[in-house]
Order: structure tokens, then sequence, then C-alpha cells
């Protein structure tokens, strides 16, 4: 400890470290997709989402000097492509997961295209707040410099979890994915509250994009995100549609992703191809354990097409 | 108005100039106005890889006489088949620069072997006898720079600790991770290096994670061989640590913590092909150096640089680049303690059996599997 070392306590410490620091983006996009899940529409576009909110928030930021317009852009960005979506699945006989993987598509290429001239450029970053003050181990004052958009993450789950449950709006999105004539009996219109369920979506995983580029790791590039949108949509079938479990479920994503390079730096060197892929042997696990042929999974919203 | 009959018009026109185009282009192999072709794996400035080739495009623009076509992002399938032949039929390109590892073997054979009056050179590949004449390959011993940058890190330390962020354990990257190693070591005997792999070229979360992981276990001067080492060099800038770079001069994402750097210097190999094509030789099909040769060259030094490392470095440089000092020198140890330069070998720059480097030497933290 004299020498500043902190020996085999690195391990733990970086798996709670990069909870905090890889789970954000993981939690954005999946309370977005729980929302949007819930009222009986899949958005598998939110790849493309976070990948288009890292992207304009890194261009706005570093246009206007400002990184929290750019992450307003980041949001109005990924609510305009859950307009999108919701839009084309308005029209009859339309596939959402099928619009869904074309907007995936159609928005890391967007990225890729504006982005161009975004990868030189170093953006003003957002600010982190200093929790380990207290701590005079350089480690862990590092370990707890946190982003405030992790804090709202981390409000927003038992925000969502409470108002899914005793909010006028919260039943009337899940009253539109359980069935939607009931909603449509109460004279309401599905599409509407789709609509909105999926902008709203779109707001958070833009807002998860926006952390990417704006904090950490910190600068636009193409391999940015490197399929971590894909992996909070899975996410939230993995926690069953609940926001409270999306948030440790993002939260055991990020600890895991620290596992692989944190266990090299003490020198468990044997298998990290193995411990990179552990979150997800993690998720194909918890799918095998729990799934089951007899009955649709638990918490799915009935209107979902991959319940239907 | 016909349009049927402007656009026919303007299609024969077209086509009349292209053929023209293209018989120019394949009966003289260099005229005085010449195109050149350029192709990147990713975006060309993304502080990497790809910079690196494009400063050398950028050299080649300036030159007069020269025209220089440039496509990025071009995966190293049948698109770059296609890439190569539009910039031919429809550029005009006469000498073809397709700059990434996977495009050579079956790619680019098959287009010198399409196009048997065009020249193509290709980075990082292994031209064997058996591949046509007209195509080549070069490349740099790059771990020449690494070595200069390893005896600055060794200096530079103060923990004894040194940090290295690879993708993956092939040949190249041990000998970038080994020769720094050695250099560290040439400066104190007693640091360090822990090698981190990613397990791919650009993985920017890993990276930082790593970088963090790193700098937790307590090394404060970090270096990279990764695509982009952007990622690396910021993350390890905010964290306070110093930096070597890589590929290109990275210095203006990090002034004060950059040391110094490996750079490529195909800004100045790339001038030089065109100069031996336009004075009518032709380019060696086999084509690779270090310091010496130019290929590969030192970032200058940041103002952390002590006097004496600066010395060191500098004296060091110097021998390389005259030819006369061996970096890979017996006895040299494995880090599990195996001899793998006997004492009284040494292996120079160009010896092959460096080329299959599967060990990491003692000081490295690291497993290559």
């Amino acid at each position: 400890m004299a020498d500043g070392t902190i020996g085999l306590w690195t391990v733990p410490l970086a798996v709670f470290g990069g909870a905090i620091r890889v789970s954000t983006p993981f939690l954005f996009v999946s309370l977005g997709e729980c929302i949007t899940e819930r009222s009986g529409r899949i958005n598998l576009g939110l790849e493309g989402t976070l990948v288009m909110g890292a992207m304009s928030a890194y261009g706005i930021s570093y246009l206007t000097g400002s990184p929290w317009l750019g992450v307003l852009a980041a949001g109005l960005t990924g609510a305009l492509l859950g307009a999108l979506h919701a839009g084309i699945c308005s029209l009859p006989r339309v596939n959402d997961i099928a619009v869904g993987i074309a907007l995936m598509l159609f928005g890391t290429g967007l990225a890729f295209y504006l982005g161009k001239p975004l990868i030189e450029p170093t953006a003003p970053r957002l600010p982190a707040i200093d929790f380990g003050w207290w701590s005079d181990v350089a480690q862990v004052r590092a370990a707890l410099r946190i982003n405030v958009l992790f804090l709202i993450g981390v409000a927003l789950a038992p925000i969502l979890y409470w108002a899914f449950r005793a909010t006028r709006w919260g039943l009337l999105i899940r009253t539109a994915g359980e069935s939607s004539d009931a909603a449509r009996a109460m004279g309401y219109s599905v599409l509407i509250i789709r609509l909105r369920a999926t902008m709203v979506g779109g707001f958070l995983a833009g807002i998860g994009g926006s952390f990417l580029s704006l904090f950490y790791p910190g600068s636009w590039n193409e391999g940015l995100s490197s399929g971590q949108g894909i992996t909070a949509v899975a996410l939230v079938i993995f926690a069953r549609w609940d926001p409270m479990l999306c948030l440790w479920a993002s939260l055991a994503f990020g600890g895991a992703a620290a596992l692989g390079p944190a266990l090299q730096s003490v020198g468990v060197t044997s298998g990290y191809h193995l411990f990179n892929a552990a979150p997800y042997i993690l998720t194909l696990a918890i799918m095998i354990i729990t799934c089951s042929p007899k009955r649709t999974l638990t918490g799915a919203p009935a209107e979902l097409s991959i319940t239907r | 108005m016909d349009f049927g009959r402007i656009s026919r018009r303007h299609l024969l026109q077209g086509s009349a100039a292209l053929t023209l185009g293209t018989a120019l282009g394949t009966r003289s192999a260099f005229a005085a106005d010449t195109t050149i072709g350029f192709i990147y794996v990713g975006s060309r400035d993304d502080y990497g890889y790809n910079q690196a080739h494009a400063q050398g495009a950028a050299a080649l623009k300036k030159m007069p006489g020269l025209k220089v076509v440039e496509e990025e992002k071009v995966p190293e399938t049948d698109a770059v088949e296609k890439t190569m032949e539009s910039m031919i039929n429809l550029d005009g390109a006469t000498l073809l620069f397709p700059t990434s590892f996977g495009y050579y073997n079956p790619h680019m054979i098959k287009m010198a072997n399409k196009f048997p009056k065009l020249r193509f050179e290709h980075c990082g590949g292994l031209w064997t006898d058996k591949d046509p004449k007209n195509a080549g390959s070069y490349f740099g011993y790059i771990d020449e720079a690494q070595y200069i940058s390893g005896i600055v890190a060794g200096y530079s330390t103060k923990s004894g600790k040194l940090g290295f962020v690879a993708a993956k354990p092939i040949p190249q990257v041990l000998r970038n991770i080994n020769a720094f190693t050695l250099g560290a070591r040439l400066a104190n005997p007693k640091v360090t290096t822990q090698a981190i792999f990613t397990g791919d070229w650009s993985m920017p979360v890993k990276e930082a994670e790593a970088t963090n992981s790193l700098i937790d276990q307590g090394v404060d001067v970090l270096t990279c061989h990764v695509d982009g080492p952007k990622t690396m060099v910021e993350n390890a800038a905010r964290r306070g640590a110093m930096v070597c770079g890589y590929h290109v001069n990275q210095a203006p994402l990090a002034p004060k913590a950059y040391l110094t750097g490996a750079e490529w210097n195909w800004e100045a190999l790339y001038p030089k092909f065109v100069k031996m094509l336009a004075a009518g030789e032709s380019i060696p099909n086999f084509y690779r150096g270090g310091l010496k040769e130019e290929i590969v060259k030192v970032s200058p030094y940041g103002e952390a640089v002590s006097a004496e490392a600066r010395k060191h470095a500098d004296d060091i440089k110097a021998q390389l680049t005259a030819g006369t000092y061996t970096i890979f020198k017996g006895p040299i140890m494995d880090n599990k303690g195996k001899t793998v330069i006997a004492a009284g070998t040494d292996r120079g720059q160009k010896d092959p059996e460096l080329e299959k480097m599967d060990y990491l030497v003692e000081g490295v933290i690291g497993a290559t599997s």
C-alpha cells in the first residue's frame, strides 16, 4: 500500500469502477427499450440510435463548446430515430423487428458518414463529480469519479419502476403492451402511445450514446459502441422488462467488461479471451436456465411480436 | 429536349474517355501525369495506422504531376478488389497502395495478375518469389522506434512499472512489447512492463478499461499497439499518467503527458518509391527497413523527458540509424525463464526468426495466450 499499489484489490475495485464507468450506456439503452417494449413494440434499432447519439453529442459539443448541449442533441436525435421507427411500424403489416434492424444499419451508417470529420478533433467532455474525496487511495478516488449521467440513470430506474405501477401514463403504456384491444376500448390510440414510448426510448438511448463519446471512453470513433446497443436490448429480456432489474443487469455487464483487463493487470493472463467473453456467457447461461418451451417468458408484454 | 439522345451521347463520350484513360494507363507504367490510389481499412484521420498512411499520401499530393485518389473504410474482402478495379478503370491509377494487412492475399495478388503492367505496393505483406513481379510488399521495423520509446519510458517512470495496451499476441505486437521492454531495462534494469491484450484492433471501451486497470496497478507510463491510440492516450493523460505514442504523433492530444512515440515515416518512403519509378528503376518487391532506411521515426521528445533520457535515447538512435546496433542480442530470456536467444547470437533487424516471435521477454508481465 505504501508504494501506491493495491495488489489484488485491483480486481474488485476495477470491477466496481467498471460497473460505474461502463454500465451507463447499457443502463440508458435498456431503460429506454424497457419503456418501448412495455408498450408492445421492440426497437432493435437502438444500436444505431446509440451510435448516432454518440456522434451528434460529440459534434454539437465540439461546435458549441457545451457538452450539455451535446447531450440534449443526442437525446433529440434519438427521439427522432424513435419517431421514425414508430412511424414506419404504424403502417399496416410492418414487422417492428425488421424495421429495427434496418434502422440499426441506417443509424450506424449515417453516424459514420456524418461523423467522419469528427474523428480527429477533441470536443469538451462532460465533467465528473468527485465522490472519492474521503479516500487517500488514488485508485479509489479514480473509481469514484462519477459522471452525473450515471446518477440520473440510477435514479431513473426506481422512478420508472414506480411510474409503471402507479402513474396514469405508466398504466397506459402497460395496457397498450398487454392488450391493445383494452387500450382501444378505453378510447386511447395505441399507435400514439407506442409512438411516444418509442420516442422516449430513443431519447434515452441517444443520451446513452452521448456518455460514450463525451465521458467514457470519451471520444468519437467508429468502433465506439462495439455492439453495446444491441447487448442492452438483449438485457431488457434478461431483466424481464423490469427497470430495477435493468439497473442491476447493466451494472453486472459493466463490471464483467472490466474483469478481463483487470485480471490481466494483476497477472492472471491465461484465458483472457474467456474473461472478455464473460458478459455473453452470463447472458447465455441465464437465458438457458430460464427458458421454457411450455410458456412465454414471465413478465413479457403480451403484445410483443416475439411473444404473440 | 431529347433526353435519350443526350444521355446516349454522354455515355459514348464517357466510355471513350474511359477506354482512353485505361489504355494510356496500361501502356506506360509511369508517365509524368500519374494517378496513385490509396486504400485504407479505416478512417484516415484516426490518429493511428490509417492516418500514418494518409500522411504518406499527402506527401505525394505535394509532388508535381501526381494525382492521388483515396478511399477509406474498405473492408478486407472482395470489396477491395472492386475499389482497386474502379481506381484503375475510372481514375486511371497506375500505382496502388492497398494499405491494410488483409488486402494482400488473395485480393491484391489477384489484381496484380489481372493488370500485369500496373504496380501494386502492399504494406505488411510477405512477398515471395511465387507472387507476381508487379506486386511488392514493404514494412518497417517499428520496434526500433519502440526501443527508443522504451528508453525514454524507463527514465521517466517513477514506480518502475510500464503498461502496454496491445490488441493481439501476434509476432509484430510481441516484438514491439519486447523491444519497448528491452529499451526500458537499458535505462533501468528493474523496470517491468505489464501487457494487456484487448483481443481486437479497435475496442475503445476495453482499451479504456485496460488503461485504467494498469494505472490502478501503479503503472505510470503507458504505450500501446492498437489501431487507434487516441483512447489510451486521452484516458491515460486524464489519470495523470505519461504516454508513449504509436503509429503517428499523438502529442496534440496530450501535450503534457506525451513523452515520445514510435511513428511510421510513410511520408518519406512513398515519395522515394515514386522517384524510383520515375527514374525507370523498379521498387524492390520485398522492401523492409527501420530508422536507418527512414521507414520509421521517433516523435520529438515531450517537455517531461529529462536531459539524461534524451542523451541516452539520442545515442542509441544514432547507432540504430548508422546500422551498428542490435536490439535482440543474446542472451535474452523470456518471462518464463527460458533462454530464447542464446548468448553470442545477434538477431539483426532483418532476421526472419524475429518475424516468428512468440514469446515475451523477461520483465514483461503477461502471457502470449
